[in-house]
């Protein structure tokens, strides 16, 4: 096991320096001059060279690729001030510090995930297993359709009706907002109670559908049969039996869902004005904001690689045939 | 010609006091297509200590028979007529917490293929150990020493162990010795064995059926051997029902049956066994046509269509509007006087089996 881990995490680096310099090189493909962004609308050419110098834009674009890895491991120095590592540079935009921001930007996304995820994963999953045990009955069949009727929604869709609905027409909650959860609990569960609903909307339908097909799969299979013929009972050879088998799905699924959300739910963050990693990555794409949007692609690919690695190493808790070497 | 069907005089005494007795059972789906008769009016019997061997080609009902007794038909989309009585107890209409307490303790299945028949999530001794904690109330260790005699009793080789293993890492025919284990550690009184050695290749399968019989000796199980392999069926079984399209065609013992078989299907699953002392290129003589199908099976006698000697039956097509009926004991069901079966047996069959 710790030697697949540790496989596998190398790999993973290997993977983000190749996401690093794919987008760094990439950004420096575009025709316009970021110097310019950050220079304003009066630029003379003279204060043009400054930023340019400032920013560490009139070296080679191989030396600043350079540099910019070296100070993710060592830190480095800006005319702003010191930026210890682990450092993603400064922003073009607002000179700010991009690791800065993305910590004080991450608590909310997290949050956005953590509670999302129990609302799809609780309700998404025991639905689904409902309809499989009542397969063929109207309760099926309810589950069924409301499932995808509720996946072929859309965020943008969904969140600005029921905004319309309980905030703006009847007041009866307040509009979405970020509030620590360690400043205050009630707060902040109220305050991100509306985005967590909405987008688990839509998570809830995919679960509902995979935990349906794969219990259904796994119910016929033999060895379900035969432990019903050792006369184990119903429930315990559903629980036991057929839900683990359903795991494998459910779990990569999940893993996914994971990564990509903290990553940024874009949509989400965007519909509701919050000011997560979904939203910072999309400003900095429209900013042409380079170090930003290399920070949070870094760290998106991350948690997608992580997830990866972790989710591998389920696969053999769950299933020992799975064998990591 | 109205009366497709005789009535059902032929229907062997109810009220037998056999371990396993089984009469006029009835077994359909309703399917998209219409409905399916897989079972249609079978009955026999089955002593404790005795082997019934079922053969027949796939769909004539010998599988769902089974699962019909162990009560793992499908409940929703299945009606099951009929009596099933095991040792005095109606199964056929019983709760499934009275089934449940019977499976895996009275009567007991091994199933064909064990790579899908065990789980391969759990390990090896505790699906053994399951059922015995279920239905003797044992405690975990307890269970797991009787997991470990179990194996070792199947011939497992350091079953200390290999308790812990995970299927996967058993060979074949372990895997095989180790369901047996499973269904054996109650010490069922009824076997239902669906083909145990259909998956293994034959120095494995000598094995395990020599093992079965030798925990037979030792339990005194009655064993239901399902199969379409004739050699196994000789080696291992007492009595013999040959089924066809849901229905039995012939009955008796296993000796009466392979030595003189009386039902022009029976004949052909003998003449369609390879022999070793036959002539290696003397083609093997398959049955013409293929089993009907079970929505639409043909009028009259089930095997018509297939059959070589309708028209030596007296009456014009007889064959294809009334359906014979299967006598009480040794018996076959087809509308061939038995002095017609005899002579084609003597004349026709016999010649092509040496």
């Amino acid at each position: 096991m710790l030697r697949f881990l540790l496989r596998r995490s190398s790999g993973a680096i290997l993977i983000l320096v190749l996401i690093s310099a794919f987008t760094f090189f990439m950004f420096f493909a575009i025709p316009q001059d970021p110097a310019m962004l950050a220079c304003g609308k009066n630029c003379s050419p003279d204060a043009l060279a400054i930023i340019h110098k400032n920013l560490g834009l009139d070296k080679p674009v191989l030396v600043q690729y350079w540099n910019y890895m070296y100070g993710i491991f060592a830190g480095r120095n800006f005319d702003v001030g010191h930026c210890s590592a682990p450092c993603f540079g400064v922003s073009f935009n607002n000179q700010q510090m991009v690791w800065d921001t993305i910590k004080d930007r991450f608590p909310l996304t997290l949050s956005l995930t953590a509670g999302g995820l129990i609302v799809f994963l609780t309700g998404g999953l025991s639905a689904g297993l409902i309809a499989a045990a009542k397969r063929g009955t109207w309760l099926d069949k309810v589950f069924s359709g409301v499932s995808l009727v509720m996946s072929s929604f859309q965020i943008y869709f969904l969140g600005p009706v029921v905004l319309g609905i309980f905030v703006y027409s009847t007041g009866w909650l307040s509009k979405p907002k970020y509030v620590p959860f360690t400043e205050d609990l009630a707060k902040w569960f109220m305050g991100l109670l509306i985005p967590w609903l909405v987008m688990a909307t839509i998570f809830t339908a995919n679960y509902t559908r995979i935990a349906r097909s794969s219990m259904i799969e796994q119910l016929q299979e033999e060895h379900v049969r035969a432990a019903r013929a050792k006369g184990m009972g119903a429930r315990y050879v559903f629980m036991r039996y057929a839900w683990r088998g359903s795991l494998i799905p459910i779990a990569t699924l999940v893993g996914m869902d994971i990564a990509a959300l903290l990553g940024g739910g874009m949509v989400t963050e965007l519909v509701f004005s919050l000011n997560g990693i979904g939203r910072l990555a999309r400003d900095s794409v429209v900013d042409k904001d380079l170090p930003t949007l290399m920070g949070v692609m870094l760290i998106s690919a991350a948690f997608i690689l992580i997830m990866n690695v972790l989710v591998d190493a389920l696969y053999a808790v769950i299933d020992p045939r799975v064998r990591l070497a | 010609m109205t009366t497709l069907t005789q009535t059902e005089d032929a229907k062997a005494p109810t009220g037998s006091d056999a371990f396993l007795s089984v009469r006029d059972l009835r077994v359909q789906f309703s399917t998209e297509d219409g409905i399916v008769k897989a079972v249609d009016g079978l009955s026999f019997d089955l002593e404790r200590g005795k082997t019934l061997g079922i053969v027949g080609e796939s769909g004539s009902g010998k599988s769902v028979t089974n699962l019909s007794i162990l009560g793992l038909h499908n409940r929703k989309a299945t009606s099951v007529e009929g009596s099933m009585m095991l040792d005095g107890q109606e199964l056929n209409g019983a709760s499934e917490r009275d089934l449940e307490q019977l499976r895996g303790n009275k009567m007991a299945m091994i199933f064909q293929d064990s790579l899908t028949a065990l789980s391969p999530y759990y390990t090896v001794g505790r699906q053994i150990s399951e059922p015995f904690r279920k239905h003797t109330g044992a405690s975990k260790g307890e269970s797991r020493a009787r997991a470990i005699e179990m194996l070792g009793k199947v011939g497992i080789p350091d079953p200390k162990n290999r308790v812990d293993d995970y299927p996967h890492q058993f060979s074949g025919g372990m895997r095989q010795r180790a369901m047996i284990a499973m269904s054996l550690v109650c010490n069922p009184e009824l076997l239902i064995a669906d083909e145990p050695t259909t998956a293994l290749d034959v120095t494995v399968q000598a094995q395990i059926l020599d093992l079965l019989k030798d925990l037979q000796q030792e339990f005194g199980s009655a064993i239901i051997m399902i199969t379409h392999d004739l050699g196994v069926v000789a080696n291992m079984a007492d009595d013999l029902l040959v089924m066809y399209a849901g229905r039995a065609v012939e009955r008796g013992s296993v000796r009466e049956v392979l030595k003189a078989g009386q039902h022009p299907y029976t004949w052909g699953l003998l003449g369609s066994m390879p022999r070793l002392s036959a002539d290696v290129n003397e083609p093997l003589r398959p049955i013409p046509g293929s089993p009907p199908s079970l929505l639409n099976p043909p009028s009259g006698c089930a095997f018509h269509p297939r059959c070589e000697f309708p028209s030596l039956v007296a009456g014009d097509g007889k064959c294809s509007t009334l359906r014979p009926e299967l006598p009480t004991g040794r018996a076959a069901a087809c509308h061939l006087t038995a002095e017609q079966k005899q002579q084609v047996f003597i004349e026709t069959i016999q010649p092509r089996l040496v």
